[in-house]
């Protein structure tokens, strides 16, 4: 039991990790190096106002600081790489504990259902938090971190015991109060300052928030659907 | 004799009963256990990759935590 989760969950999840991390190199890097070069203050936002060639003179920032530091941003990108699949062999455990609970509970996980499930951690983890707390690239100015971390993690387990109320409650009581349960961090609300301060353009944060939204459903469906193929396998 | 043997099989039959039953209680009572281990290394792991604030995690994880929109800093 114990060797069919661990096995299941980290190689589930470190083939999601890896896929994630070539995603992210897709979609992602550019971006928050560009956030970054507006953090330091390398760019400026609206001091050059001219779209045409403020855009260029965009990449070739990006392209500027990639190379600028060869060894410290291969470094950079190989701890992005080993994190990433930490992060995803992580959420691949989590997964077959909860494969593994809901078997104890009497349901049964197939591929297609591990595909579900996938889908509602996309949702637990990332898509429901963010309509409070969207991702941020680097530049971006938030509330204290700590605040934000508790309402993030409330959010998670809320809506992660939400979602199983609704999806195994096995009725109409069970799903109003998981229902309950997912809207109440956001009514709530998440932390937020009184006021924008960011230096990022707005373009660029809303590039980000789209791709990392799209980056995380893919690895998360792939997670899901691996994760729960291995389970089911594991059965026989 | 007959009464006898058929006493000898309840009475077997009940402890092997009770036995499955223990067994079997041991059994969830062990499943539910390591589900929970599996479930708390997953957690401890999530959390020092994607939460901790140590800044060395936090440098080497920085761009992951900014990616999948983990609040960073």
């Amino acid at each position: 039991m114990i060797q069919r989760m661990l096995a299941g969950g980290l190689i589930a999840g470190f083939a999601a990790g890896l896929l994630a991390a070539v995603l992210h190199f897709a979609f992602l890097q550019k971006l928050i190096l560009l956030g970054e070069q507006y953090e330091t203050g390398a760019l400026v936002h609206f001091e050059n106002a001219h779209a045409d060639t403020s855009a260029e003179g965009h990449d070739h920032g990006a392209e500027g600081h990639a190379h600028g530091e060869p060894a410290s941003g291969a470094t950079r990108n190989a701890l992005t790489v080993l994190f990433t699949a930490l992060t995803y062999a992580s959420y691949g455990l989590l997964l077959a504990a909860g494969f593994a609970f809901a078997e104890h509970l009497g349901h049964r996980i197939d591929p297609r259902e591990g595909l579900l499930w996938g889908a509602a951690g996309f949702a637990v983890f990332q898509l429901l938090p963010s309509l409070g707390l969207p991702p941020e690239l680097p530049g971006a100015v938030a509330a204290d971190i700590t605040e934000r971390q508790i309402w993030y993690f409330g959010t998670v387990a809320a809506s992660g015991i939400g979602l199983a109320l609704i999806a195994y409650g096995g009725g109409i009581p069970a799903a109003v109060i998981g229902a309950a349960l997912l809207a109440a961090p956001h009514l709530v609300g998440a932390p937020h300052l009184d006021e924008y301060a960011g230096t990022v353009p707005p373009e660029l944060e809303g590039q980000f928030v789209a791709r990392a939204l799209g980056v995380g459903f893919i690895t998360w469906a792939v997670l899901g659907a691996l994760a729960g193929r291995l389970w089911s396998r594991g059965e026989a | 004799m007959r009464e006898g043997n058929a006493n000898a099989v309840g009475c077997d039959g009940k402890e092997m009963m009770m036995t499955a039953m223990t067994k079997s209680a041991a059994k969830s009572g062990s499943a539910l256990l390591s589900i929970a281990f599996v479930a708390m290394v997953g957690a401890t792991m999530l959390f020092l990759a994607g939460h901790a604030q140590s800044a060395t995690l936090h440098d080497a994880a920085h761009d992951m935590r900014h990616a999948t929109g983990f609040p960073c800093h």
